[in-house]
């Protein structure tokens, strides 16, 4: 007898195999979300031990009501969502305050009826229980997105840099700068608009 | 001049599927490795809303999901059509919360829980009345970190 090789492996059904796996992999994946709106709750009523209660001027507090049929009430005249952004940003730039309360870098209106700076501008959300959840989270967006929105623009006139820009660095290891300097930098900015968010309890 | 005959008329010559296995099987490791296996099995409906101002949330061992919805069709008859709450494997009730916060705190290790934050999976069509609920036991246990998770997108798609 000649040498003999040894017997090849028929691997004509590989390809089966390895899309039965595929398949199996394919329907049982789900891409997990993992990012969201990031906020801070207030901490419970008894640990504030009734501070004297701040009285805010009308003026300083901007409004946002909605109500059981997800419609907008903003500063108690309707409103729709898209203008919901525009709107607060005017109000929070709006550096109406004369003196002490003078706002430098602000550039709205200043208007003696609306806020005086941003350190003492609220917005005030308030929604009924039967709201729905995606209105919430909608008017929940426009709201930050109009800090977002005044902060990146004053990130870019002091470093020349978006504030989210900014922000991502800092959570980035690969970034080369001075971290702690950036750091610094976010919380000047943070300070310049700070993000007073507050939710009233809900009407029934 | 048989010699030069073609053997097989003028069929075109079949196609080599010998490198089939090897595009099939990129696609199999390319799946199996990006596949997150589901640590909740999900008996609500959980569309999430849409928002564009968002974070990621990194470090997930860091994170306790409480996922809220209407139940899935498979679980309506016992469980109604009504918003429900789930943590873990299971439907709760708003009570049930506090105690479920406080063991998954007791399960870290103690310097890492200022750090724990609490992602709110809530499905858009829930009412807000049971997510206020949930933020006011949230407080009660001073889980104040909080994040509602959504999907990238316009919220005006809402």
């Amino acid at each position: 007898m000649a040498k003999r090789s040894a017997p090849e492996v028929n691997a004509g059904s590989m390809a089966d195999i390895a899309f039965l796996l595929l398949i199996f992999f394919l329907v049982t994946t789900t891409i997990e979300t993992d990012s969201g709106i990031s906020r801070k709750l207030p901490p419970p009523p008894e640990d504030t031990e009734q501070t004297e209660d701040v009285i805010l001027k009308q003026k300083n507090i901007f409004v946002v009501e909605v109500n059981r049929n997800n419609d907008l009430l903003v500063e108690e005249s309707p409103m729709q969502l898209k203008d919901l952004r525009a709107s607060a940003v005017k109000f929070l730039d709006n550096g109406g305050g004369t003196g002490v309360d003078g706002c430098k870098h602000c550039k709205g209106d200043r208007s003696p009826t609306s806020s005086d700076n941003p350190e003492k501008a609220v917005i005030l959300l308030r929604n009924s229980r039967e709201t729905n959840y995606a209105t919430y989270i909608a008017v929940q967006n426009e709201l930050v997105a109009a800090y977002t929105q005044l902060r990146n623009r004053e990130a870019n006139r002091l470093h020349g840099i978006d504030f989210t820009e900014m922000e991502a660095n800092l959570k980035d290891p690969n970034y080369t700068g001075d971290k702690e300097k950036l750091k610094e930098n976010i919380k000047t900015i943070q300070l310049l608009f700070p993000e007073k968010l507050s939710e009233a309890q809900p009407k029934k | 001049m048989s010699k030069f005959k073609k053997s097989g008329g003028n069929e075109l010559p079949a196609i080599s599927t010998a490198s089939l296995p090897d595009i099939v099987f990129m696609l199999l490791f390319f799946f199996m490795v990006a596949t997150v296996m589901r640590q909740n099995t999900l008996m609500i409906d959980n569309e999430l809303p849409y928002a564009d101002q968002i974070e990621k949330l990194d470090k997930k061992d860091l994170v306790m999901y409480i996922y809220a919805g209407k139940p899935s069709e498979r679980y309506a008859g016992s469980a109604g059509t009504q918003s429900k709450i789930q943590l873990n494997d299971k439907f709760a009730d708003i009570k049930d919360i506090k105690p479920f916060i406080l063991a998954e705190r007791a399960s870290k290790r103690e310097e890492l829980i200022p750090f724990l934050t609490t992602a709110l999976k809530v499905d858009k069509d829930t009412n807000m009345g049971l997510v206020g609920d949930i933020k006011k036991e949230l407080r009660d246990v001073r889980a104040l970190k909080i994040n509602y998770t959504t999907k990238k997108g316009e919220a005006t798609s809402n």
